[in-house]
């Protein structure tokens, strides 16, 4: 659903507007390293933007700070109305390593509605032309949650103290199930 | 004069040739050293937590569900992927991949959970040699992490008898 809108709003050229709003700049030089003519996104019609209001996309760097936070907000107001976010980088979509601290509110994610997130600290100019692809529909995501169990439950488990018996015969009372 | 720079320029760009790399049709290989996302395997891991321990982001979590089951959670949203887990983890049970192509729309589908059997002795049924008070407050494996809400806590024990067991230091709070 999400997908076919994005192809039908977002097929011609994206617009992207680079909104750092208090990260290291390390997500910066990766954004900027994807528009230059190692990566060329030009080709693919993404171009980047100096204002929020000529902007499709906005990619943000960083976590939501105290003071940034408002600032945020107000350049996501100003976009036009098809819309995409993107959290580039760990800052950006889990609050990074100081996510706890006084000034820090946390990840984007409580601030804007994000759309699609680019984990990595920070992630290869791939990982993020990657990510573009998969939000305009090229590409289909390549992770999954994960869950492995060791053993399957139930197992039985002995008390010694419900021993009852000498020698040979020995009988469990009752074997607990985990 | 004009016209001459600009031979001189085209003929630098004709030098410098083709830059741009293929990468959507073919990526480019990996440096050597190159660290991505850590993964988890569930046969070597003896539920240690040493990983826990260890991770700067706090982004492993674990959970005594009840005697024989340890869960251990990676959520990976703020992972930097540094290799601390891997380093600290006697068993070589984490290594770190070069899967860097994580990005998705849900934020869930970067955690991985893992089940962990406790196994137990026969005849005290305990996993190990449960630590003193001092221990418990050092060693921050035998902690109970809050997964619901995704978040990492120290529950600590007082020493004096007067006061119970006190959930007095929590670290994320909301």
């Amino acid at each position: 659903m999400l997908k076919n809108l994005c192809q039908k709003m977002f097929g011609r050229s994206l617009w992207v507007y680079h909104a750092n709003s208090g990260g290291c700049n390390g997500c910066d030089i990766e954004v900027l390293n994807v528009l230059t003519p190692y990566y060329d996104v030009e080709r693919f019609g993404i171009k980047l933007v100096g204002s929020p209001r000529h902007a499709d996309v906005m990619l943000c760097q960083g976590p939501a700070l105290r003071s940034t936070a408002k600032a945020l907000k107000r350049a996501y107001e100003a976009m036009p109305s098809p819309k995409l976010v993107f959290a580039i980088g760990s800052c950006a979509s889990g609050g990074g390593l100081w996510y706890d601290t006084y000034n820090v509110i946390g990840p984007v994610d409580k601030i804007l509605p994000v759309n699609f997130y680019i984990p990595g600290c920070p992630p290869r100019p791939e990982a993020i032309i990657y990510g573009v692809a998969v939000a305009v529909g090229l590409v289909d995501k390549k992770t999954s949650p994960v869950k492995i169990k060791q053993l399957e439950l139930p197992i039985p488990r002995y008390h010694p103290d419900q021993l009852s018996g000498e020698g040979e015969l020995v009988v469990y009372e009752k074997a607990e199930k985990v | 004069m004009s016209l001459l720079s600009k031979f001189k320029e085209t003929l630098i760009c004709l030098r410098a040739g083709k830059v741009t790399l293929p990468y959507p049709r073919q990526a480019r290989p990996l440096p050597e050293r190159f660290r991505g996302r850590p993964l988890f395997d569930a046969m070597k891991c003896i539920g240690c937590a040493g990983c826990a321990n260890n991770c700067p982001a706090r982004e492993i979590l674990v959970y005594d569900v009840c005697q024989e089951v340890r869960i251990l959670k990676y959520l990976g949203r703020r992972c930097t992927y540094c290799g601390r887990c891997a380093d600290v983890c006697p068993e070589k049970a984490i290594t770190m991949s070069k899967e860097f192509e994580n990005a998705t729309d849900q934020i869930g589908d970067i955690q991985q959970q893992l089940d962990l059997f406790m196994s137990t002795c026969q005849r005290c049924g305990r996993c190990f040699k449960e630590p003193g008070p001092l221990e418990q407050l050092q060693m921050k494996g035998y902690r109970a992490d809050d997964l619901g809400k995704e978040r990492w806590i120290y529950r600590s024990k007082a020493y004096l008898e007067s006061q119970p067991e006190v959930d007095d230091i929590k670290i994320e709070l909301d």
